[in-house]
């Protein structure tokens, strides 16, 4: 018995060295991020501010992102949250979280000096974190975000793979690339990769296109429900899936790719079209630095209308309104978002700042990117957000065109079945 | 005179009674704190319809029961998960018990074999899932192909069987039942060699002395002698299978449309993806009244199979 | 005579390759992570040879340091170790009770814990953090106070199960060893310590390795439940450390194979010192055996006073 005791307390005396009886300094402001790849550059900011200021700043890393929303789902719960943090999930959630009063809303800070903070970013890294007039949540409208970068999602191709297949330079229309697909299936080299295998992937890629085939205001009508799904446009939206599915125009497995693998596909050479995200300009240099390859948009079916692409403010941070230290948070939130501070960021990290005055230090193949900017629009700028269950329907009904499970009208009919019953759920709700 | 001897005994009887208690009181103190108060709570949320975040929840009462009872994707997932244990049941546990029986003859490498066929359990599903992502790849690079599995057919002049194993829906779910076998049999095999050796010798010899043979005393000693291990391990397999989820996230992400959900990847969906805490609480609470009826049953199989 | 010689050896060459078929598959994926370990980047999956052709041992070195695993290690082998002790303790106590011992509610409670045991709480996490955080254990400034919510919380979910497989053991007691145990003045306690505990070794060894793993690969709830404070040093586990190197896009595959390697290699070696015990203990003659020296000692020791 007495072996055991002391067994016991010899084991918890290894948890002492991580005993301390200090209470912690209070004046630190907290930061919860999900940026595994950027971790090492936040501490270095950090450590430059205490230098600069004197003061302190804690950045604690949680990935992967799907983990760090539920930490921040249970903080807001529990009251923990911290004195920084992001909110990674669709605007609706943001809107949720503002309403209950985890968000603090920072207008008044932009609006100092004549807007002067709010005129140093790119206007679409604004609106994502933007509720306009009227909005269809019922917030009161204001700037409740602070962007620290700017990414937008378009479509990449392997200069020298084509060559390898005879093609000069990348398509500009959907037909053009079908043949492109046709010379590449001809030496044996696969045609687009991305991470399909992630939901809101599948999801970018079709509104890209249903804004190019019908325009945003029919399918914002849609998610109002005054358009229906069986509609002549989003079938063929559909019908573009199916299109690529029959052409072997995807690459094998797409569907179950996340998009940490669709990028190491594209890194290794495996395919000759990516659809993926600015933050990738980084990870292809970390695997593959000889990599050749350009910027484009995806292809046009209707060439009466702009290709419209993702983008606005790749990551955000948000701060807490119940924060003992609001003003030193945002102090330095201002300072990370300054122009210095953003031209660091955006060389180490590969990333588009949302500072547009650091835009000049970019390197080549971002500002390729940034070129799209112009096209960019992004589903949380939108009026309104499609209902959670439809959206998830919508996205597994095209994977399952893509393996040729479904086909365009079987989607639109299930879809519109779905549509009917929801929105009906949704006038009882608000009966009550 | 009386009277104090009786109030004398039955404070004795108190005391021991409640020293009896003590021994059960950390265990249920602990437990009360972190199930029964989970429990409750998500068994109110599953009279709720919430969004995870607001204040405000609204009373539905028995409306998503009755939602998922015409919810077609939860039906297909809970058949995927019996599908996964009925595949464990027969494939990983016949495995087990027959490596335990060539173990438990085999005197040479006993050693080396029961380290190895542990190694599986070992290994966290994470890394199991992304190993066997990278056997089971379907890419072609360079002509060559990536993934072992498909290398190695088609190296052996079986161009034929090379399939995108886990993006076809015939094949997706049977890797990944095949994955976790493979991840679970190292468990049986420990309990079934730990029941074997309990066997006495002396029977087998009188057998074979009565001229039995081999089969015979398989089936005659060797299994009867076994049924109570066989019982605990087809309970824990049964309970382990249905729960899995970690595997199959770690195989083919959010899942190839929905032919590889399972029960929990649905709860996590609907509590993530389409945000309804309530709908996802109730299909937790109709989970856990499957798998005791399961239970009970098992329970009332094995309580037959021990009166034989 | 030859013709029996011959069927012996077909029929032992069969179940070597039986068996060593199997044990391939199992060495594969080790094999694969070992080899990955040693290589870079760029090489991990063009190359594949059976052999590695790099040895960039620094792999090794580079995941400790980067990863910082001399702490997560330790934080890990902590918790693991104070759960499982925990476990055995609160689990044996109960299933002692359970089985020997009289109370009100015996078995309504029992049956609660084996419906634990099959009702999972997929949903649970939020409710149990808002618990957590009421009771103080996650903000609090004390390590050692985070830490404990964590174990406990882990403890509970390795309980039932350890319970009712203890309860099986304790059952199969033989009533006279406790009888003479109690005639020579043990208490209750003693009888758990002396007599039921050595009894059920095997059951223990299979607590000890089931619930180590758990605690070891388990990576959900230590997110959930643990924040590390700034200024003080880290109380997140090893999983936690590893994550480090999946990063959002890029993931540094020979690193992450090393820290996974690594990983591995405690737990292995717990399972070689338990293993002994599982497959040994459970014949009942040696169970018995310990059980009638137990006898004679006591039997000795009353003689001689």
């Amino acid at each position: 018995m007495k072996r055991g005791l002391i067994i016991v307390l010899f084991l918890l005396s290894l948890a002492a060295p991580s005993c301390s009886l200090q209470k912690p300094s209070d004046d630190t402001v907290v930061i919860w991020h999900w940026m595994t790849d950027r971790h090492d550059v936040f501490e270095r900011l950090a450590a430059e501010y205490e230098q600069q200021t004197g003061g302190k700043v804690d950045f604690q890393l949680y990935a992967p992102s799907d983990i760090y929303s539920q930490k921040v789902v249970a903080a807001a719960q529990a009251g923990i949250l911290p004195d920084i943090y992001g909110v990674l999930d669709p605007k609706r959630v943001f809107a949720d979280f503002i309403q209950s009063g985890y968000i603090a809303d920072l207008s008044d800070e932009f609006k100092q000096n004549n807007g002067a903070w709010a005129k140093t970013f790119f206007p679409k890294a604004l609106a994502v974190n933007r509720f306009e007039e009227n909005n269809f949540y019922n917030i009161p409208p204001g700037i409740y975000g602070v962007p620290i970068d700017v990414t937008n999602i378009q479509m990449l191709y392997n200069k020298e793979l084509l060559r390898i297949a005879g093609i000069q330079h990348p398509p500009a229309t959907f037909d053009e690339f079908l043949e492109v697909i046709n010379a590449l299936n001809r030496v044996g080299i696969s045609g687009l990769v991305s991470g399909w295998g992630e939901l809101w992937m599948v999801n970018c890629f079709a509104l890209n296109y249903a804004m190019n085939i019908m325009g945003e205001d029919k399918v914002v009508n849609t998610y109002r429900g005054e358009v229906p799904y069986t509609d002549a446009d989003w079938i063929k939206v559909f019908r573009v899936f199916e299109t690529l599915a029959k052409k072997k125009a995807l690459i094998v497995g797409i569907v179950t790719k996340i998009n940490k693998y669709a990028e190491q596909d594209f890194a290794l050479e495996r395919a000759a079209f990516a659809f993926n995200g600015s933050w990738c300009v980084n990870v292809y240099h970390e695997m593959n630095p000889d990599l050749d390859y350009g910027v484009m948009l995806p292809p046009r079916v209707n060439l009466e209308r702009p290709m419209s692409i993702w983008g606005g403010a790749g990551s955000s941070f948000v701060v807490n309104k119940s924060s003992a230290h609001k003003q030193q948070a945002i102090a330095f939130l201002k300072w990370l978002t300054a122009e210095k501070q953003q031209s660091f960021l955006s060389r180490e990290t590969r990333n588009l700042p949302a500072n547009r005055f650091a835009a000049g230090s970019i390197p080549d193949i971002l500002s390729d990117f940034a070129q799209g900017m112009a096209y960019a629009t992004h589903p949380t700028i939108l009026p309104l957000e499609e209902d959670g269950l439809v959206r998830e329907r919508f996205d597994k009904g095209l994977q399952a065109i893509v393996i040729g499970e479904k086909t365009p009208e079987q989607l639109a009919r299930e879809l519109q079945e779905l549509k009917v019953r929801q929105m009906a759920r949704q006038h009882r709700k608000d009966g009550r | 005179m009386a009277a104090f001897m009786t109030n004398k005994k039955t404070r004795q009887v108190y005391h021991n009674v409640l020293t009896n208690f003590l021994f059960v009181l950390p265990a249920v103190v602990i437990f009360a704190i972190f199930y029964i108060y989970p429990f409750y709570e998500t068994f109110n949320l599953s009279l709720h319809e919430w969004n995870g975040i607001s204040v405000d929840k609204y009373f539905v009462g028995l409306d998503n029961f009755k939602d998922l009872l015409r919810d077609k994707v939860w039906w297909s997932s809970l058949w995927h998960a019996a599908y996964i244990t009925l595949f464990a049941l027969t494939f990983q546990n016949i495995l087990a018990f027959s490596l335990a029986v060539a173990c438990d003859r085999e005197i040479r490498m006993k050693n080396f074999y029961r380290v190895i066929f542990f190694i599986p359990p070992v290994l966290s599903e994470v890394v199991v899932g992304l190993i066997w992502r990278w056997i089971l790849e379907a890419n072609v690079q360079g002509g060559q192909q990536v993934g072992l599995l498909n290398h190695f057919l088609y190296t052996i002049g079986l161009n034929h069987l090379v399939n995108d194993w886990l993006s076809d829906p015939k094949t997706a779910l049977t890797c990944i039942a095949i994955v976790h076998s493979w991840k679970g049999f190292g468990w049986g095999f420990v309990m079934f060699l730990a029941g074997l050796q309990t066997i006495d010798r002396q029977l087998y010899e009188a057998a074979r002395v009565d001229g039995a043979s081999p089969w015979g005393i398989f089936f005659n000693i060797t299994i009867p002698m076994m049924v109570p291990v066989i019982l605990v391990v087809v309970i824990l397999t049964i309970l382990g299978s249905m729960q899995v989820f970690i595997l199959v996230m770690s195989m083919v992400g959010q899942g190839l449309v929905y032919y590889t959900d399972v029960p929990v990847t649905r709860i996590l969906s609907a509590m993530h993806l389409t945000r309804q805490y309530g709908y996802a609480c109730s299909m937790g609470v109709m989970f856990g009244l499957i798998l005791i009826s399961l239970s009970f049953a098992m329970k009332q199989i094995s309580a037959r199979m021990k009166q034989v | 005579m030859n013709q029996y010689l011959i069927k012996r050896y077909t029929r032992s060459t069969l179940i070597h390759c039986f068996l060593l078929g199997v044990a391939l598959t199992c060495i594969i994926p080790l094999w694969w992570m070992v080899k990955s370990s040693l290589m870079t980047n760029e090489t991990i999956f063009t190359d594949r040879s059976l052999l590695p052709t790099q040895f960039n041992f620094r792999n090794y070195f580079l995941a400790w340091t980067e990863g910082r695993f001399g702490l997560y290690l330790l934080n890990s082998v902590v918790y693991t170790v104070s759960v499982v002790v925990g476990i055995v303790f609160v689990a044996s106590w109960a299933a002692f009770a359970f089985s020997r011992l009289q109370f009100p509610g015996k078995n309504i409670i029992f049956y609660m814990f084996v419906v634990a045991m099959m009702i999972p709480l997929p949903g649970s996490f939020v409710p149990l953090t808002v618990l957590m955080t009421r009771l103080g254990f996650i903000s609090s400034p004390y390590s050692v106070v985070r830490q404990a919510g964590y174990i406990l919380c882990m403890i509970n979910v390795g309980l039932s199960l350890s319970i009712i497989l203890l309860k099986t053991f304790f059952d199969k007691m033989p009533h006279d060893l406790e009888d003479a145990a109690r005639i020579d003045g043990c208490s209750k306690m003693g009888i758990w310590w002396h007599v039921a505990l050595p009894l059920a070794r095997p059951a223990i060894a299979v607590i000890v390795i089931f619930n180590s793993l758990n605690v070891w690969n388990e990576y959900i709830l230590a997110y959930l439940l643990l924040n590390d404070i700034p200024g003080k040093s880290t109380i997140m586990p090893l999983q936690r450390g590893l994550m480090v190197f999946a990063g959002t896009h890029n993931v540094d595959y020979p690193l992450l194979m090393a820290g996974l390697t690594i990983a591995a290699v405690p737990i292995i070696i717990l399972y070689l010192l338990t293993q002994k015990f599982i497959i040994r203990g459970l014949a009942m003659k040696d169970s018995l055996k310990e059980g009638r020296f137990f006898k004679v000692k006591m039997d000795t020791m009353r003689e001689a006073k």
